[in-house]
C-alpha cells in the first residue's frame, strides 16, 4: 500500500535537492541558511516519525532561530521575464496541458479510486488518495514536460527552489501555528476563555447566547488561527450546555454552523498562515496582510448571517 | 498557579503580530510563555512543540507541484494565461474570480479541496488571469495589481471554506460530531454536512457582490483617468 508516509519521503527528498541547489547559488549571498533550512524541513519529512518529540521540538526552534535573524535570502532566476513571454507566445495554450495533467490526475484518479471496485485493491492509504494521487499527477506532468520541451535535468528543481525560496520561511509557518494551537489546548487556555464569555451572557434570554457563541468561535479563531481549536472550547462552553441542552437548540445546527462561524474568523487572522500569509508571499505581494483585508469584507457580513441562520434555524 | 496566567501568552502573540514581529519568532515565544505559566518544564513544551510540528506535516505536501509551475513559468505561462484572458473582451476580474468561487466551492464540496489552492492554481492561473482581466478594464499601478492578486487569493479561501463543510468525510465534521458524542449527542456526518449548504449560498452570494464591487472600482480608476 502507498501511504502518506511514502509521499513524506518523495517530498522530503525534493527538500533536499532544495537545501543542495541552494548551497551552490553563488547569486544569494544567504545561501547557507536556505540550504540548512530546507535541510531540516527535509530531515523532518524523511526522518520526523523516527527521531521523537524533543528533537522534533529543536528542530523547530531551529527553524524559527534562522528565520527570526534573517539568515534566508533568495537568488536569481535564471530566465528574464521579456524571455519567458516569448517562450509563452512559442509555446501557446499547450502549456496549460501538464497543468491540467496534475489537477485532473487528483480529481478525476480521486473519484476513479473512491468509487469504482479499484477502492477494493487497498493500493492507496484510505483517506490520503487525493495527495498520493496530487503526487502521481506532478511526477506525469513533469514527464509529460521533458518528453515535449527537454528542459536541462535540474531545471524543475532550481525552478521549483526559486518558488520556495520566494515563500521562504512561511511555507512552514502553518505548522509552528498547529504547534502553539496543541500547547494552547493542552494548557487550558481554551476553557479558561469560555469560562470568561460566560460571566458576560445575560441568562433567560437566546439570541445573545447565539451571538456570545458565533462571536466567541471567530474571535477564537482569530487567537489561535484555527476553528479546530476553538470548537471544543466553545462548544464545552455555550454550544452545549447552554445552546443545545437549556434552550433546546438543534445539536447539527449549531455545530455545524458553529464552525462555520469559526471559519469567517480563519478569514481575518494572520495567525492562519497557510491561507492568508502564505499567499501573499507566494504572489509576491507588498503588504503581507494584504489576503487578510481582501477577505475581512467577505467574513463579517457572512459572521452576522451565521448568527442569523442558528438563531432562525435550530430554535 | 493562577488559571488566568497562561493568557498572558495570548497577549505576547497578539501584540507579536501587532507589532510586526517575525511571526517565526512570536509563535515559539508565545507558546513557552504560556507553557512555563501554566507549570510545564521547558523540556516537555519542546516536545509538545516537536509532536505537534511532526503531525502537521500534511501541509507541506501541496508544496510538491512547485517544480511543474516553476518549469512551466519558464516557458512562459504566466504571460500566456494573461494572454488568453486578454482575448476576451467581456472579462473582468470580478466575473472570472466568481466562476473561480463557484469551481472552488464544488470541488470542496465533492471532497477534492486538495486539488486546487494557492500553490496548485492561484499562483500559475488565476492571479494572473484576473490581473489580464482587469489590465483590459483599465490601465493598473502595482498597488491595484497586488488588490486584485489578494481577491484571488481571498476568493480561493472563501471558496475552500465554504465549500469543503458540505463533503461529510472532512475533518471539520468528524470534530464536530467527536465533540458532540461527547455529550451523548449522535449525528451521522450527512446531518451536519447539510447543514453547511445555507453558508455556502450566503458567502457565494456576498463573496461575488464583493467582486462585482471591484470591478466597479476598476471601472471607476479607469474613468477617473485620461487614457
Amino acid at each position: 500500500m502507498i501511504t502518506l508516509q511514502h509521499i513524506f519521503y518523495l517530498v522530503g527528498a525534493l527538500f533536499a535537492a532544495w537545501a543542495l541547489l541552494s548551497l551552490s547559488d553563488r547569486s544569494n549571498p544567504k545561501r547557507i541558511g536556505n540550504a540548512i533550512f530546507w535541510g531540516l524541513v527535509a530531515l523532518s519529512l524523511l526522518a520526523g516519525h523516527l527521531i521523537g518529540d524533543f528533537a522534533n521540538g529543536l528542530l523547530v526552534l531551529a527553524l524559527s532561530a534562522i528565520a527570526a535573524f534573517k539568515w534566508m535570502g533568495r537568488g536569481k532566476p535564471s530566465t528574464s521575464d521579456a524571455e519567458r513571454a516569448a517562450a509563452g507566445e512559442r509555446h501557446g495554450n499547450r502549456l496549460f496541458v501538464p497543468i491540467l495533467i496534475v489537477l485532473l490526475t487528483a480529481v478525476i484518479g480521486t473519484l476513479l479510486y473512491l468509487y469504482t471496485p479499484l477502492n477494493r485493491t487497498g493500493l492507496l492509504e484510505p483517506g490520503r488518495e487525493t495527495f498520493i494521487l496530487l503526487c502521481l499527477g506532478v511526477v506525469l506532468a513533469i514527464a509529460f514536460i521533458f518528453i515535449w520541451l527537454k528542459p536541462p535535468a535540474l531545471a524543475p528543481l532550481d525552478e521549483g527552489r526559486r518558488l520556495i525560496d520566494a515563500v521562504g520561511w512561511a511555507a512552514i509557518l502553518p505548522l509552528m501555528l498547529a504547534a502553539l494551537g496543541l500547547v494552547l489546548r493542552d494548557t487550558g487556555v481554551g476553557q479558561t476563555i469560555g469560562t470568561l464569555m460566560l460571566t458576560v451572557i445575560p441568562e433567560g434570554t437566546i439570541l445573545p447566547a447565539v451571538i456570545a457563541f458565533g462571536v466567541g468561535m471567530a474571535i477564537f479563531t482569530i487567537l489561535t488561527g484555527n476553528a479546530f481549536a476553538a470548537f471544543p472550547v466553545m462548544a464545552t462552553a455555550i454550544g452545549v450546555p447552554v445552546l443545545i441542552l437549556n434552550y433546546g437548540g438543534d445539536p447539527a445546527v449549531v455545530g455545524a454552523i458553529g464552525m462555520l462561524a469559526g471559519f469567517c474568523g480563519t478569514l481575518m487572522t494572520p495567525m492562519a498562515a497557510n491561507f492568508n500569509l502564505v499567499p501573499a508571499a507566494l504572489l509576491e505581494l507588498k503588504d503581507e496582510y494584504g489576503v487578510v483585508k481582501a477577505q475581512i469584507g467577505t467574513a463579517i457580513p457572512l459572521l452576522l448571517v451565521n448568527i442569523l441562520l442558528i438563531y432562525f434555524l435550530a430554535f | 498557579m493562577n488559571a488566568y496566567l497562561p493568557l498572558l501568552g495570548l497577549l505576547v502573540l497578539v501584540l507579536g503580530f501587532a507589532l510586526r514581529f517575525n511571526p517565526m519568532l512570536v509563535v515559539p515565544v508565545a507558546a513557552l510563555t504560556t507553557g512555563l505559566l501554566a507549570g510545564l518544564d521547558p523540556a516537555e513544551i519542546i516536545g509538545m512543540l516537536g509532536k505537534a510540528f511532526n503531525d502537521s506535516r500534511v501541509i507541506i505536501i501541496p508544496w510538491v507541484v512547485l517544480p511543474v509551475i516553476g518549469l512551466l513559468e519558464r516557458y512562459g505561462l504566466q504571460q500566456r494565461a494573461r494572454a488568453v484572458i486578454s482575448g476576451f473582451q467581456a472579462a473582468t476580474a470580478g466575473r472570472l474570480l466568481i466562476l473561480y468561487l463557484l469551481y472552488r466551492q464544488i470541488i470542496s464540496a465533492i471532497g477534492l479541496h486538495s486539488t486546487a489552492g494557492h500553490p496548485q492554481t492561484v499562483r500559475p492561473l488565476v492571479a494572473p488571469m484576473a490581473v489580464a482581466a482587469a489590465e483590459g478594464q483599465g490601465e493598473l499601478d502595482e498597488e491595484t495589481s497586488d488588490k486584485v492578486k489578494a481577491y484571488a487569493a481571498a476568493t480561493d479561501n472563501v471558496g475552500l471554506f465554504f465549500g469543503e463543510d458540505i463533503f461529510f468525510a472532512i475533518g471539520s465534521i468528524v470534530l464536530i460530531q467527536q465533540v458532540l458524542e461527547g455529550y451523548d449527542i449522535r449525528l451521522t456526518p450527512l446531518e451536519l454536512a447539510v447543514w453547511a449548504i445555507p453558508t455556502a449560498i450566503a458567502a457565494f452570494i456576498i463573496h461575488s457582490t464583493r467582486l462585482l464591487l471591484l470591478d466597479r472600482h476598476l471601472a471607476r480608476r479607469a474613468a477617473g483617468r485620461p487614457s
